[in-house]
């Protein structure tokens, strides 16, 4: 469905991608770990069409979609949550939500308000208060409803659990699962191993802007010197 | 003595406690790491060491002076040298003027109105430049260079000063992986012969391991372990937080529940 | 008592037109992040426009309102072809291409207006049905005071209906915050940005429209109102709507009284307002720190000493130019003195925003003071040629101190913004102090000393002057100063880690160009006997930004080449009817076509004929 292939991406003369490889199948669940300065948000971004400087290939639906606005991107159907948030602090929770609101498409699940607040019951409250307003926690609830607001198809979700409080951490592995039952397919960058186990079907381990392991949890298991190795210290 | 002394450190960001009592020594020459994940408050602690940020509690000793409230440029000019994280120089300029940048400001020659710049401590800015291996690039546009040579560069320039201490934020950050092992190795060999000490973040764990003397293990504003390379490693707790992010997954819902 | 309310409302009337073109602005500053100049002359096509079409219905309420709105939406069609066919390529570019790309549109539409509607001041009709006065606590108060008064606060409201309940209100307001993640939701950025500029374009006429009945429509509303526009939403905070209401009732309310007791500090207010909320808020009442400004530009060249055969032509054509008022005829020479003079100006403008990288809006403010220096000198003191060439630049660095300290606390469109209200603070102090500078009639008979008083000899003196400023601006440039402000431009982060003084450092990089503008001043005073208010206007300052932009801002060669092509252009086209219109489209051409400028086209021309070292790469 999604499949990225030698990506190369700097910024300016910092080479940040030396060739990253990947590949989320139709509604699958693929976990992109590694530290911090890998590379996770640097090829969340360069799907999402957000850098510039990139090489390599990218396709969606066996279309290329490398050198795509980022608009044109999300209307392919591919959904993207971003590390910081990136709520619109000055709008409301349902404002935000109508930012992302895009029409249904024939092949992905449409969400509405009303079970976007069935999903997330803290946004349903603070419907009326400003992105500004929101906790840390509520924000990233929010931002992920902002997405599905766009009926993806595939959802980037970057660093769903970092910074946020434990039991919110909870509530988030239970999104991810719901996204899965709706049919979607995600790809989420995380650190925490733990949680990416809780969720994901398969892991990609990136570090230094390569690709190191792609595989099921259980190998990883079995292996335990391959997240010593490039996830632990 | 030590070159450094941090104590109590503590910096809130609303209510969030961003660095939390941290206290930890460098002595002379010393090759010190700062790690942990992302928010765990590395930057913080670098920003208040070199006076971007002040502290709400705690003190930072230099050589025995005290640096808080002290001015960047001041703190600059105490001896404490930096490099960043993405490479900030002058990228209109030669490789070699930005040295010659760095020494004219050490001499104090910034308001010169009549000399030409590029004539001033030439020789000086050379081997600083063989100090890297960049003579043979002096008379480049820095805005021509390799990302790793531009890291090299920023070294050359934060030694200008000959400073006693080196703050380096990520040093390898954004440069091939086999340009990594060349630059901490020349960094390290700069410590040994100079020495300076230097103080670092970093992520990239072999680079940690291999040159850091001792390594700062932060987490959630925390200092959590302190100790050699084999120390860290076999420490359950940094364990924890590198592999499971600092919360533990699966226990969060009896805690928290 | 009577008479304060009478003030008051009186100033809440004069707020609301002030408000319409203020918010039309902030709209199009919020999602595009361009300065729009041509923001004027919307509001004054607007008023050209009601005038016209009022006067096809006389006497009809209906015909009135209808027209004024007519006027609105034709202005603001107008805004989508200004932004279809030249803002759309040029929003990644630098601000100051912008800024000079939407003056070149300012000085077409001048043209264009005038070949449509002619030369004279018109007339417009009073409101019918609002063309009396009623008594408020026994002062007349014209009705249709009242219904501007009513006009704001609706026209505020209906913009507040339009972006909390509309979906397109919601995304102006989300992408005024961040574009780039808008995008990321799917938006295409590019019908957000013509939308917006018609809505703002739109306002701006709908703002001149209801003007006529209280104002004679002419063509000089837009640069007359340009700058109270600027003023309004920095003060409110740039891309703030409800920032630019809060802004343009105070400054006209505080206007109403304080005319009252300075009668002269009308013009003068705004920006004094200005300059103390941007020091107390750097980001105006209501603004935030924005998102980065346009685009990383290529990085330039370092700065190379020319090679010997690039020396010797240059040497050459010093040689020649000393040589031509032997050769050339007077007018000739004078035209030459003319170059001169606008040469240093644009080399010490390049030297604040090209080598320092503060944009300045308002450089003129300089050079006229060191103008009104040097003649007050000689007309009060009665100082001679020399002693008054003396205090004109002493006064031009008196002022550049003390702008320049306040200046240099803020960063990009917000420091240039500060320039420009600093130049019309300037301006407004010498427009009405009729009693020190003549006014508008300006200080005459200031001429050169006996001795130079033949056009030959004065050649000489500017020659000395320029030449030289421009020498040792040069020198600078290549001395550890110059290379100090380069490096704060390229990165401030670096400057202060090497432990520079950044704010001091630029404090005096500012100090300097405005001295050496003031030379310049002083130099152009002498050479035409006369000086009035307009040297230290809006549009001298823009001359000398299109001079450098003419010449390419990443050379040292720049302004020198942009300031002689400009002001040979400026010689031929001014004898030309409609010569803004043509001096426009030349701006606009060089903008869209040749963004490196002259000097960037004779600079590969130099590098291609081996007289310029290549890069020992």
């Amino acid at each position: 469905m999604l499949e990225v292939k030698d990506l190369t991406a700097r910024y300016g003369r910092a080479q940040i991608l030396n060739g990253v490889s990947l590949r989320v199948g139709g509604n699958e669940v693929v976990a992109l770990l590694g530290r911090n300065g890998a590379g996770k948000t640097t090829t969340m971004k360069c799907i999402m069409g957000l850098v510039h400087q990139k090489a390599g290939e990218i396709t969606y639906d066996g279309v290329s979609i490398l050198r795509k606005p980022s608009h044109m991107v999300c209307r392919m159907g591919i959904g993207y949550v971003p590390e910081e948030r990136r709520i619109f602090g000055d709008l409301t929770v349902e404002e935000n939500l109508e930012v992302g609101d895009r029409p249904a498409r024939p092949d992905a699940p449409e969400w509405s308000r009303e079970h976007l607040f069935e999903l997330f019951p803290n946004l349903a409250e603070r419907r009326r208060n400003l992105g500004k307003q929101l906790s840390g926690g509520e924000q990233q609830m929010l931002t992920i409803a902002r997405t599905l607001m766009g009926n993806p198809k595939v959802v980037l979700l970057d660093e769903p659990s970092e910074g946020i409080a434990p039991v919110i951490v909870e509530q988030m592995a239970r999104v991810i699962k719901e996204l899965k039952a709706e049919g979607l397919s995600v790809l989420l960058s995380e650190q925490n191993l733990h949680f990416a186990r809780a969720v994901a079907d398969r892991a990609c381990i990136i570090e230094k802007g390569t690709l190191r392991y792609e595989g099921g949890f259980a190998d990883l298991d079995a292996h335990p010197e391959i997240s010593q190795q490039y996830l632990a210290v | 003595m030590n070159v450094l002394e941090v104590r109590g450190l503590t910096k809130r960001f609303g209510g969030l406690v961003a660095v939390d009592d941290v206290s930890f020594d460098l002595g002379k020459g010393e090759f010190l790491a700062l790690i942990g994940p992302n928010g765990a408050g590395k930057t913080t602690c670098f920003n208040m060491v070199n006076g971007y940020l002040r502290p709400d509690r705690g003190e930072v000793r230099l050589n025995g002076q005290d640096l808080i409230g002290v001015r960047p440029r001041k703190i600059v000019r105490m001896g404490v040298g930096r490099t960043f994280q993405i490479t900030r120089t002058f990228l209109s300029m030669t490789v070699i003027e930005n040295i010659q940048m760095a020494l004219i400001s050490h001499h104090r020659r910034m308001f010169d109105m009549l000399s030409r710049a590029t004539r001033l401590y030439r020789d000086e800015a050379e081997a600083l430049l063989r100090l890297v291996s960049m003579e043979d690039q002096a008379g480049r546009a820095c805005s021509e260079l390799a990302y790793g040579d531009l890291k090299r560069l920023e070294l050359a320039v934060a030694l200008a000063p000959d400073p006693t201490l080196l703050l380096m934020d990520e040093p390898t950050a954004g440069m091939a992986p086999s340009e990594r092992v060349a630059l901490m190795e020349l960094t390290a060999k700069i410590v040994a012969d100079r020495g300076v000490s230097v103080l670092f973040t970093e992520h990239d764990m072999d680079v940690v391991f291999a040159h850091a003397h001792r390594i700062l293990v932060l987490n959630r504003g925390g200092l959590i372990a302190e100790g050699t390379g084999e120390e860290i490693r076999g420490n359950p707790l940094v364990q924890e937080v590198y592999l499971g992010g600092g919360t533990v997954f699966g226990e969060s819902e009896a805690d928290h529940a | 008592m009577g008479f304060y309310v009478a003030q008051l409302l009186t100033g809440l009337a004069n707020a609301s037109s002030l408000f319409l073109i203020a918010c039309g602005l902030s709209i199009i500053f919020g999602v595009t992040r361009i300065v729009n100049f041509a923001h004027g002359s919307f509001y004054m096509v607007g008023a050209y426009l009601a005038y016209s079409i009022v006067a096809l219905f006389p006497g009809s309420i209906l015909g009135f309102w209808g027209g004024v709105i007519a006027a609105a939406l034709i202005v603001g069609l107008l805004g989508l072809i200004v932004e279809m066919t030249i803002l759309r390529r040029i929003y990644h570019a630098p601000e100051l291409f912008q800024l000079v790309a939407t003056f070149g549109v300012v000085l077409i539409i001048q043209d264009m207006t005038q070949a449509v509607w002619g030369a004279e001041d018109k007339l417009g009709p009073r409101a019918p049905g609002l063309d009396s006065a009623l008594r408020i606590m026994g002062e007349p108060i014209p009705e249709y005071d009242l219904a501007l008064i009513l006009i704001g606060p609706a026209v505020l409201a209906g913009i507040w209906l339009v972006f909390h309940r509309t979906r397109w209100g919601v995304l102006v307001r989300a992408a005024t915050q961040d574009r780039e993640m808008v995008g990321a939701l799917g938006v295409n950025q590019a019908w957000l940005f013509s939308a917006a500029f018609v809505l703002g374009a739109a306002l701006a006429g709908l703002g001149g429209a209801i003007q006529i009945p209280r104002e004679a429509v002419s063509l000089q509303m837009d640069l007359s109102v340009i700058g109270d526009a600027f003023v309004v939403v920095v003060i409110g905070g740039m891309g703030s709507v409800s920032g630019a209401f809060v802004a343009a009732v105070l400054i006209s309310v505080l206007n109403a009284f304080a005319v009252l007791v300075f009668p002269q500090i009308s013009i003068v207010l705004p920006f004094v307002v200005m300059a103390v909320v941007l020091i107390v808020r750097p980001y105006g009442l209501f603004g935030k720190e924005g998102s980065g400004h346009g685009a990383p530009t290529e990085p330039e060249q370092p700065l190379r000493l020319l090679s010997s055969r690039a020396t010797l032509v240059l040497m050459a054509l010093v040689f020649a130019l000393a040589a031509s008022p032997v050769m050339v005829s007077d007018f000739a020479s004078i035209l030459l003195v003319d170059v001169m003079v606008a040469t240093l100006f644009a080399v010490s403008l390049h030297f604040m925003m090209g080598l320092g990288g503060m944009v300045s809006f308002g450089h003129a403010a300089y050079f006229g003071v060191g103008a009104y220096g040097a003649a007050m000198a000689v007309s009060y003191l009665g100082l001679s040629m020399i002693p008054a060439m003396i205090v004109g630049p002493l006064a031009a660095a008196a002022a550049a101190l003390f702008f320049g300290w306040f200046c240099v606390r803020l960063s990009g469109v917000y420091l240039a913004m500060l320039t420009l209200a600093a130049a019309q603070i300037l301006w407004g102090v010498t427009f009405q102090s009729q009693e020190f500078t003549g006014g508008d009639d300006g200080i005459l008979g200031i001429w050169p000393a006996s001795w130079a008083s033949s056009d030959q000899a004065y050649f000489y003196v500017a020659f000395a002057l320029c030449i030289g400023g421009i020498w040792f601006l040069r020198r600078v440039a290549h001395s550890p100063f110059g290379y100090g402000l380069r490096g704060i431009r390229d990165s401030d982060v670096r400057a202060e880690a090497i432990g520079m003084d950044v704010k001091f450092h630029q404090w005096m990089g500012f100090a300097l160009a405005g001295t050496m503008a003031g030379v310049a001043g002083v130099v152009f005073v002498f050479s035409k006997g006369s000086v009035f208010p307009d040297v230290l206007g809006i549009a001298q300052s823009v001359d000398g930004l299109i001079m450098v932009l003419l010449g390419g801002i990443h050379a040292l060669a720049g302004p020198i080449l942009g300031a002689g092509v400009f002001v040979l252009i400026e010689d031929w086209v001014s004898r030309l009817d409609y010569w803004r219109f043509i001096f426009g489209m030349i701006i606009l051409g060089v903008v869209l076509l040749a963004p490196d400028g002259v000097a960037g086209g004779v600079d590969r021309l130099l590098r291609a004929l081996g007289l310029r070292r290549e890069g020992q790469a």
